[in-house]
């Protein structure tokens, strides 16, 4: 099982991911340059956060065009598991891999903070291993992370349960003061019909250990590794 | 730009020269300098660069330790060995004068520059800290500056992707128009690869790498060696443009050069840019150098020379890489997409020579530009304001009628109120190593693959220095030490940004030489080393100088980081107990100002000898796993510092009752809001406390239990009776939301 994490110039949360897979799967964790156009012997790819080429432009406008991007598609159309977390959610809409887009936060200020989540779909490669309706303590930092999509995509996003956090308080209840950055509905993450892409605003890799004060993020980790061992035992 | 073709005394005072000084470049010379060479010897001379005024001041710094890989003043950082062979590299410099009339862009650029001052020497930055000073929040400008600075320093920080783990912030008069900024950055490095600024080794070659150059930044060095004045926005063309993408390219590219082996050395392009780099790596490696500017990037047209070598474009830097090994370092700069171009050669004759082609533009001996570079020792003269200032009649001081009002006043002011929106400005978690959260008395990072944790703390007050510069110099010293111990960690070594008005003015180097002396002292005595640092002197506006204002960032280690302590109160029934016994003061307190809005009277008191036996007792105490909280009591005294330990973790809110019996100050406000040096708050289980009493007892610090943890209201009553009884959710409130409420009007 290999997991790859992209390197985008100005990627700044790809050694943290890197050490977080690593300390809780003890898998293997490659680093991919975003020049690579060999992707054939990953099992996951991460699109990690960061400031890709500066995000001068639009955040992630740019990153959609590296090399690896292509190669990233068609992986993800042989069913490849792809997770973009931050930065890396911004370039995966950006590149049309998954819907909608990301305004500036509803304050106009860069917000770091720990945040709680409610988790609405355990049926994904990525939270199998979680409850529905879970309540997790993850931090965000970001200054594009107020999605948004149009009516016609929001339903569908609910239809096809492709909303998998939204924001809410420490109970569990979505409300307008617990919604960092103005997202639509309280969005965090969502994923691709086909539930092999997740895009992310919130850092799973910042709360993998305890030390880190949450380890919230571990189990996003483990449900990739459930998910790829259940996989590669289907192709025996 | 046109050369002038004459040199004339106007242009020589344009420089910042003295008739003296360009009697002194003649000599050097043995000839008229040209306008480069007037250029390049204005911005070496300039106080930015030689530190004339301070030199001979700085020399009373203890530099010496056992743990003190590179002295102070030898290189761009210091280096202290932390074991498991690996080292820090930390620094902190001011950027004021830029961030005054361009608060975004100065404030970003000053993160910038120290970040390279860094990683250059190898290490990989994993922290920044920043020190800001704001006139009151009421004034507009003020706020304006306060947004602009803090914007500026998380475009910089988040972008290049360094975490701002804690700081501190605060506002009052003296600081109108001119703010201050001080950035501190932290780097690991193993310690068999750090890399000197040195050019060295005859035919090396001479690398200049990053941004292209323009006209950006002309001067900049010059600018911040004068007072700010009504005209000084006219000075904006001297503010750079950060481009954090362009530094995290460079940042990542050096990193992986530096493991080729193939660098002889490297410094930033920071004040005076190409010339200080290449004038002051030569001069370390006691070398001469010969650059052709023709080869250098630019991005503007028709620059000359003069303009070339003054430019202070950012995210550029010198690199010396060995002879033949040229192509190795080309390609990996390729891959970053990044320009490095061979400009000159490391020569053995001591002379600093530019060529633009052909044509020798200016040819210079080092040695005149760096060692001997004018020293001055300025005159000093104690300030008249002090008799006046020191004298406070605290009999004219009425007492509050209302104490727990006068409490949420003070809780409320923007000097002791939460700085979360400050802080969550900030990307204070990437690098997955903060361990403890902004907004406490010190920061404090992991060092993954070992058990240790850094723990740094800034401090410096200036209405103490104020009042006394001596005093203050101590204080600033000994609160960052105790900070740091509060959290576990043992103190190793401090750097410094010094902040003071016009060095020329013999009151302000008075101020300056005493606040040394007080660091120096302080320094000493608690064994912690002075690494390095920066001065900034010309920090007025017009209506005068600022408070002096030395700031201290303490680096403190923990061994294993299952030790952290942290300052707020956790379990119901835990005993709370006033470690120390320092003398009280009111004189430049936060209660005085706030309430009565006065600065005067004397600081509180330092012993040193009795603060150096406390940290070692608090240390001991965690060590040994003995507490659950430790907290020092600091601005605002002992109320606030009581109130912090019940609202720091907001995830846990919790009460505590507190009993002060037969204390021996009479007055309310003294006892509840007087601030003090050399006490510590502890928490800890009851049964703990008999070991920690005889520790205590042991070393001879004194121990008092002040009452309980627990219930729903912070409770403080003298001999029974109620002083302050406030519900901990209310007091939460009050002091989280105070200062974004003054941010937003």
């Amino acid at each position: 099982m290999k997991f790859g994490v992209v390197i985008f110039p100005g990627s700044n949360c790809d050694y943290d991911c890197w050490w977080a897979i690593k300390q809780v799967t003890g898998e293997r964790v490659d680093f991919i340059w975003h020049k690579e156009k060999n992707i054939e012997n990953f099992d996951c790819i991460v699109l990690p956060g960061g400031f890709s080429y500066g995000d001068y432009l639009r955040t992630g406008a740019i990153a959609r065009f590296s090399p690896v991007m292509r190669k990233i598609k068609e992986f993800a159309q042989r069913g490849g598991l792809v997770i973009g977390i931050c930065n890396g959610f911004q370039i995966l809409l950006e590149a049309g891999l998954l819907p909608g887009a990301m305004r500036k936060n509803k304050n106009l200020l860069f917000v770091c903070k720990y945040t709680y989540l409610r988790v609405e779909n355990c049926s994904t490669p990525f939270t199998r291993l979680f409850k529905r309706g879970q309540i997790l303590r993850m931090p965000i930092a970001h200054f594009e992370g107020n999605y948004y999509t149009d009516q016609d995509v929001l339903s569908k996003l609910k239809k096809n349960n492709q909303i998998i956090f939204r924001y809410c308080n420490r109970k569990g209840e979505i409300t307008e003061e617990d919604n960092p950055n103005g997202s639509l509905e309280a969005i965090a993450g969502i994923c691709n019909k086909e539930k092999n892409i997740l895009g992310m605003m919130p850092h799973p890799e910042r709360c993998s250990e305890a030390i880190l004060g949450s380890e919230d993020g571990k189990i996003i980790w483990e449900s990739i590794v459930e998910s790829l061992k259940d996989r590669n035992r289907g192709k025996k | 730009m046109r050369e002038p073709e004459k040199i004339d005394a106007e242009i020589i005072k344009d420089h910042g020269l003295t008739v003296e000084e360009y009697e002194k470049i003649k000599k050097a010379l043995k000839r008229e300098p040209n306008f480069t060479e007037l250029g390049i010897f204005s911005v070496m001379w300039s106080e930015h660069c030689s530190y004339k005024s301070s030199k001979l001041i700085l020399k009373k710094f203890p530099t010496k330790g056992s743990n003190i890989l590179v002295e102070a003043g030898k290189e761009n950082a210091g280096v202290v060995d932390i074991g498991d062979g690996l080292a820090v590299v930390f620094k902190m410099e001011s950027h004021n004068h830029p961030s005054a009339i361009e608060p975004f862009q100065g404030a970003a650029t000053g993160v910038g520059g120290i970040i390279r001052d860094i990683f250059t020497m190898g290490a990989r930055p994993v922290l920044l800290m920043d020190s800001l000073r704001f006139g009151p929040v009421s004034d507009p400008k003020s706020r304006y500056l306060l947004r602009g600075v803090v914007g500026g320093i998380a475009f910089y920080g988040n972008c290049i992707g360094i975490p701002t783990v804690g700081g501190e912030t605060f506002f009052d008069e003296s600081y109108k128009g001119n703010p201050l900024v001080n950035v501190l950055c932290l780097g690991i490095v193993k310690k068999n690869s750090i890399i000197k600024a040195k050019a060295e080794g005859e035919g090396n070659t001479i690398f200049y790498v990053g941004s292209s150059t323009g006209r950006d930044g002309l001067g900049g060095a010059s600018f911040a060696s004068r007072e700010l004045t009504d005209e000084s926005h006219k000075d904006r063309p001297s503010v750079q443009i950060g481009d954090p993408f362009m530094e995290k390219l460079l940042l990542e590219a050096t990193l992986e050069l530096i493991r080729t082996g193939v660098v002889v050395g490297m410094q930033d392009m920071g004040a005076a840019g190409l010339t200080s780099s290449t004038v002051e790596t030569a001069s370390r490696g006691n070398s001469g150098a010969q650059i052709d500017i023709s080869r250098v990037p630019r991005r503007e047209k028709g620059m000359i020379p003069y303009e070339v070598m003054l430019s202070e474009s950012q995210e550029r830097m010198l690199v010396v890489v060995k002879k033949n090994k040229e192509e190795e370092a080309k390609k990996i700069f390729k891959k970053w997409d990044l320009n490095a171009v061979p400009i000159g050669k490391v020569t053995s004759d001591g002379v600093f020579k530019v060529k633009e082609g052909e044509k020798v533009v200016a040819s210079i001996p080092v040695k005149s530009l760096t060692d001997d570079a004018p020293i001055y020792l300025r005159e000093r003269a104690k300030p008249k304001y002090l008799e006046e200032a020191n004298n406070l009649d605290l009999s004219s001081l009425p007492l509050p009628e209302n104490i727990e009002k006068v409490f949420v006043k003070i809780l409320s002011s923007p000097n002791i109120s939460s700085k979360r929106w400050i802080f969550e400005q900030y990307d204070h978690m990437v690098g997955t190593n903060t361990i403890l959260l902004p907004g406490h008395d010190s920061a404090v990072v992991r060092v993954k693959e070992t058990r240790k944790a850094i723990a740094v703390s800034c401090d410096g007050n200036g209405r103490y220095c104020y009042l006394d510069p001596y005093e203050g110099g101590k204080i600033a010293v000994a609160e960052a030490a105790r900070n740091v111990v509060c959290v576990g960690a043992k103190p190793l070594a401090i750097t410094n940004c010094l902040n003071f008005g016009t060095p020329t003015d013999p009151e302000i180097f008075w101020q300056f030489t005493k606040c040394v002396e007080g660091i120096a002292i302080a320094c000493r005595e608690l064994e912690t080393p002075v690494t390095g640092g920066n001065v900034s002197f010309y920090n007025e506006n017009p209506q005068g100088a600022i408070d002096p204002t030395p700031i201290v960032g303490m680096l403190g280690l923990i061994n294993d980081f299952s030790f952290l302590c942290t300052p707020w109160f956790k379990k119901e029934g835990d005993l709370i107990i006033l470690l120390g016994n320092g003398e009280k003061s009111i004189g430049g307190s936060e209660y005085l100002q706030c309430i009565h809005q006065l600065k005067k009277g004397r600081p509180p008191e330092l012993d040193l000898t009795t603060e150096k036996l406390l940290q070692k007792t608090c240390l001991e105490l965690i060590k040994k796993g003995l507490v659950n909280s430790a907290h020092d009591v600091s601005d605002g005294g002992l109320a606030i510092c009581l109130a912090e330990c019940c609202i720091l973790n907001r995830e846990n809110l919790i009460g505590a009752t507190i009993n002060l019996e037969r204390d021996i100050d009479e007055r309310e406000d003294i006892l509840l809001f007087g601030e003090v040096q050399s006490q510590i708050i502890l928490s800890c289980s009851p049964q703990n406390f008999p070991y920690i009493e005889k520790i205590a007892n042991k070393n001879k610090i004194s121990l008092k239990l002040l009452g309980k943890v627990g219930g729903e209201n912070l409770i403080i009553k003298k001999e029974g009776k109620v002083l302050i009884s406030k519900n901990i959710k209310e007091i939460h409130k009050i002091w989280e939301n105070s200062l974004v409420k003054e941010i937003k009007i």
